[in-house]
């Protein structure tokens, strides 16, 4: 964490203000520097699949702009008329305070203020997101404590079947809509009510549902694990953690295995799901075997530089079900060394007792010096960011951009979750090599 | 007011220009408050995300083809270099130049960072740079969290420069310290003139071209040749070698008089090359004054005379056309000080009736002690224009907009006229800051403009089915309401 970073591939905790605004009609008020929205949003939203500022982020969201002033005679006062006015001005039903650098050196009592709020009965909420604590990864996961702590209520009683899906974090994954809506749809499909609380048409009526839920559900490697564990100690919510982004056949039945087990669904339903959606998925790649099998160009080895969602994931997918073969795996998102372990074991589990090199760094700088050493027998193909453009282009491989940034994208509901994710990832992958002689 | 080049930091534009964020008016009123040094700063009570000095610095220093940046902050001051490298690749495509990425590696501070202070991290980072790299000078930024822990980067640089054999120069841009975000491209260019720039060993016959991507390069060559003058786009896409010439320019010329004005003056003031302080080459004005100022200041009149003429009667019955069928429409422009100024000048020449300016800051003069010319020249035009002054605050420009109902919203600075348009307003973008450069640019952009009037179908479609996130309270309300005097 503490290395420096060249060509970044997070930014920091404050980003997390896209959390809030992958919530219907909540809104960030950030207690920040002047360019700390503009610089982020720029990143991980704008410059990350063209995703623009929707319905109130961009220069819509509240900021207090902390000057000199603010730093010299602390910023609280400043802080409240900027919430007191943001109630006014902006019509929303959430709002969540969050502090940059500035106010948490300064030591802003950014509480008091929210909790002055919070008496009244307005919905404002805060985080302590200062950019030094860490990632927007990490940010995130603040935000969503804070949410629970100071906004959530204990239900009065459960919700037979309904499950909370945490997964990907938005904005960070230029994917995010199209994957909750791609897991929502599987887990629909099982005979569960899903609840999920960020994009479109969800918002508040899904966030206050969260407490009434059977199980939490969360699919990722490591973000959100300290959430459903607060979710437990809080409500007393049990929790499934699958740590892998399901794509493709065999990772995603096995994640509709685990949840259905987990749900103690009845096995047979369960399976005549997955058949059905493997004869989709097989008709389509029977179809494409031809090309997949016999171009001159296919390549045979790839590397992932993408954060441990997209990493892991797809590896998994070209792995197992493909038949590729992995390079060094490179994970980008500042996984703590505590969690590293839990990657590095699905790193060593896939077919045929095939493993992977993992490297975890966030110094994408670094990655590219070790990739340009490395001796490639065939062109590699690279799966990472746009800044991989230009390494590709040094090392002779194919590159699609899969994690943050993905400035050279534009996305709109595309996931590659799931069997129809998987078919997107094969079309996209497949259509560059194409692409690339023609 | 001379600049300083014996300190390591130029002071911001509000304490050395004056400059500010809070005003409504209108265009006279503006330049008379300013001339009798009556205007007064104003602030909001209510604020939206705006922009700020790193952001500036960085994103203009980091297109520098041989240096590197070094951003000594948290990872997330260093998240526009994402939007840096795209930008930069835009100026490669318009140079036919292979692809690269910027080089730029933050300290990535962290929370024991602002406890014990990272003075080892800086220092480690920058030689990891020249390492990495290989460059020719180091540029290293500052930030919040650096300015508010107090890091001594001066001694940390002047220690390392016995070791790292290139210039290694700070570039003071914390965002708390000005609301003038500008101040920051002035920090970049005081690097520069403090760091890179040498003295003259000659004279020669370049024309310093203060600009971002340089994407009307051809054009501006194939101008100047006219005069026996050869430009160098600066700074981005130049080498650190021709930074260091600057001062053997004939004369300094700017695309934008926000932008240009700091290293123009500095490089006067410091060594003797003019710097050319006209209206900006935007619309037939624009490029008449800026020509003319160029031709004055390198003895060439006549063949700019001759040049301007024929250019004129090349695009004349274009203009008229594309002025008959703009005629009529009413604009409001929203942009950066000095394009603001320069395009209510050139909708005007385009037929369109201008109803509003807002600018995202206003210097009530440059480094020479000057108004800037452009809002002179709007000053002493009979038409008297309603004009505010904000750093992009969004709610005051919907709800003028919403309240005003022009045909067109013309911006400058991502994120804005996306919210024209969901009131149902087209809007353009001038992302390229060559558009409606010089005479058959403006042609271009009539037709740019005309295109967008012509079919509204995204405009209307998005307003009919959208939601504003504005409460009808805040719509309802005077959209000055929260702009008050400011209180220190």
């Amino acid at each position: 964490m503490s290395e420096y970073i060249e060509q970044i591939r997070h930014v920091c905790s404050l980003g997390a203000l896209q959390s809030v605004l992958a919530i219907d009609r909540a809104v960030p008020i950030l207690h920040a520097g002047p360019g700390c929205g503009q610089k982020l949003w720029g990143a991980i939203g704008f410059q990350n699949g063209c995703q623009g500022s929707g319905y109130a982020g961009g220069h819509t969201v509240p900021c207090t702009n902390i000057g000199e002033k603010e730093v010299i005679f602390g910023g609280d006062e400043r802080l409240r008329g900027i919430v007191h006015n943001s109630l006014n001005v902006l019509d929303a039903d959430l709002f969540v305070i969050l502090t940059g650098c500035t106010s948490d050196i300064v030591g802003d009592d950014v509480g008091e203020v929210a909790r002055r709020f919070q008496e009244k009965g307005k919905p404002v909420v805060y985080a302590e997101t200062g950019g030094f604590k860490g990632t927007n990864l990490f940010g995130h996961e603040l935000v969503l404590d804070a949410i629970i702590d100071q906004y959530l209520q204990p239900a009065k009683s459960k919700q037979t079947g309904l499950v909370n899906i945490w997964s990907v974090v938005p904005f960070h994954d230029p994917f995010w809509v199209g994957t909750y809506k791609a897991i929502e749809r599987l887990i629909a499909e099982l005979g569960l009510t899903p609840n999920i609380i960020f994009g479109p048409g969800n918002g508040i009526d899904a966030l206050n549902k969260v407490p009434q839920a059977e199980f939490n559900l969360l699919i990722s490697p490591w973000v959100g694990l300290k959430n459903v564990q607060h979710l437990q100690e809080k409500f007393g919510t049990p929790y499934l953690h699958y740590p892998v982004l399901p794509i493709g056949p065999t990772e995603t039945a096995k994640f509709l295995r685990t949840v259905g087990e987990y749900a103690g669904l009845e096995e047979k339903r369960i399976e005549k799901i997955i058949a059905k959606h493997e004869a989709n998925y097989y008709y389509f790649i029977e179809r494409s075997a031809d090309v997949l099998l016999e171009t001159r160009l296919l390549p045979r080895r790839f590397i992932t530089i993408a954060d441990s969602f997209y990493s892991l994931g797809i590896a998994k997918f070209l792995i197992n079900d493909i038949g590729l073969l992995p390079e060094t795996q490179y994970i980008t998102d500042g996984v703590t060394e505590e969690q590293q372990a839990g990657i590095k074991a699905e790193f060593s589990s896939f077919v045929d007792g095939i493993t992977a090199n993992v490297v975890f760094t966030s110094d994408g700088g670094a990655v590219h010096e070790a990739i340009r050493e490395t001796k490639f027998r065939s062109r590699p193909l690279i799966l990472g960011s746009s800044w991989e453009r230009v390494l590709s282009d040094q090392v002779n491989g194919y590159q699609l951009s899969v994690t943050m940034p993905a400035s050279d994208r534009l996305v709109l509901d595309r996931t590659y979750v799931g069997y129809e994710g998987a078919l997107r990832l094969v079309e996209d992958i497949y259509s560059i090599i194409l692409a690339d002689f023609q | 007011m001379a600049i300083n080049l014996n300190h390591s930091e130029v002071p911001i534009r509000e304490n050395r220009l004056g400059s500010v964020t809070g005003y409504q008016g209108s265009i006279k009123d503006l330049v008379n408050q300013a001339a009798g040094c009556s205007l007064k700063n104003k602030e909001r009570c209510f604020s939206q995300a705006s922009a700020c000095s790193s952001g500036c610095a960085q994103s203009y220093l980091s297109r520098i083809v041989d240096a590197v940046l070094v951003v000594h902050a948290p990872v997330g001051c260093a998240a526009d270099s994402v939007y840096s490298n795209t930008q930069n690749k835009w100026g490669e495509k318009v140079r036919n130049w292979k692809h690269r990425n910027i080089s730029v590696v933050t300290t990535n501070m962290v929370e024991e960072d602002t406890v014990f202070g990272a003075v080892n991290k800086l220092t480690e980072t920058i030689r990891e740079a020249y390492r990495r790299f290989n460059p020719k000078a180091i540029f290293v930024t500052t930030s919040c969290v650096s300015g508010i822990i107090g890091e001594d980067i001066q001694s940390v640089l002047d220690e390392l420069q016995e070791e790292i054999p290139v210039p290694l120069a700070p570039v003071f841009c914390e965002g708390f310290k000005s609301k003038v975000w500008a101040s920051g491209f002035d920090a970049a260019f005081h690097a520069i003139l403090t760091k890179i720039v040498k003295p003259p060993e000659k004279k020669t016959n370049q024309v310093n071209m203060i600009n971002f991507s340089g994407s009307a390069r051809n054009q501006i060559v194939e101008t100047l040749a006219r005069f026996g003058l050869e430009p160098v786009f600066v700074a981005p896409y130049s080498t650190v070698e021709q930074l260091s010439r600057m001062s053997e320019a004939a004369a300094t010329i700017s695309i934008c008089g926000t932008l240009g004005s700091y290293i123009g003056n500095g490089l006067e003031q410091q060594f003797g090359v003019p710097y050319v302080k006209t209206l900006q080459p935007h619309g037939i004005a624009g490029m008449d004054s800026w020509l003319r100022g160029l031709g004055a200041t390198v003895g060439k009149e006549k063949e700019v005379e001759a040049y301007i003429s024929e250019q004129k009667e090349l695009i004349a019955a274009d203009l008229a056309e594309i002025r008959e069928k703009l005629s009529g429409y009413k604009a409001v422009v929203g942009m950066g000080p000095s394009f603001g100024h320069n395009y209510i000048r050139t909708l005007q020449e385009l037929g369109i009736e201008v109803i509003w300016g807002a600018t995202w800051h206003f210097d009530p003069q440059y480094d020479n002690g000057e108004a800037p010319a452009s809002i002179q020249d709007l000053a002493a035009a009979e038409v008297d224009i309603p004009l505010s002054v904000g750093d992009q605050q969004n709610f005051e420009l919907l709800n003028l907009l919403n309240r005003l109902k022009p045909d067109l919203y013309v911006a400058r600075h991502g994120g804005s006229t996306v919210w024209a348009t969901k009131l149902g307003i087209p809007s353009i973008m001038v992302a390229d800051e060559f558009s409606a450069f010089g005479y058959q640019g403006l042609i271009d952009f009539g037709h740019r403009l005309l295109d967008a009037v012509t079919n509204r179908s995204l405009a209307k479609n998005l307003s009919k089915r959208i939601k504003l996130p504005y409460t009808d309270w805040w719509l309802a309300q005077d959209t000055f309401t929260f702009l008050e005097d400011e209180v220190i």
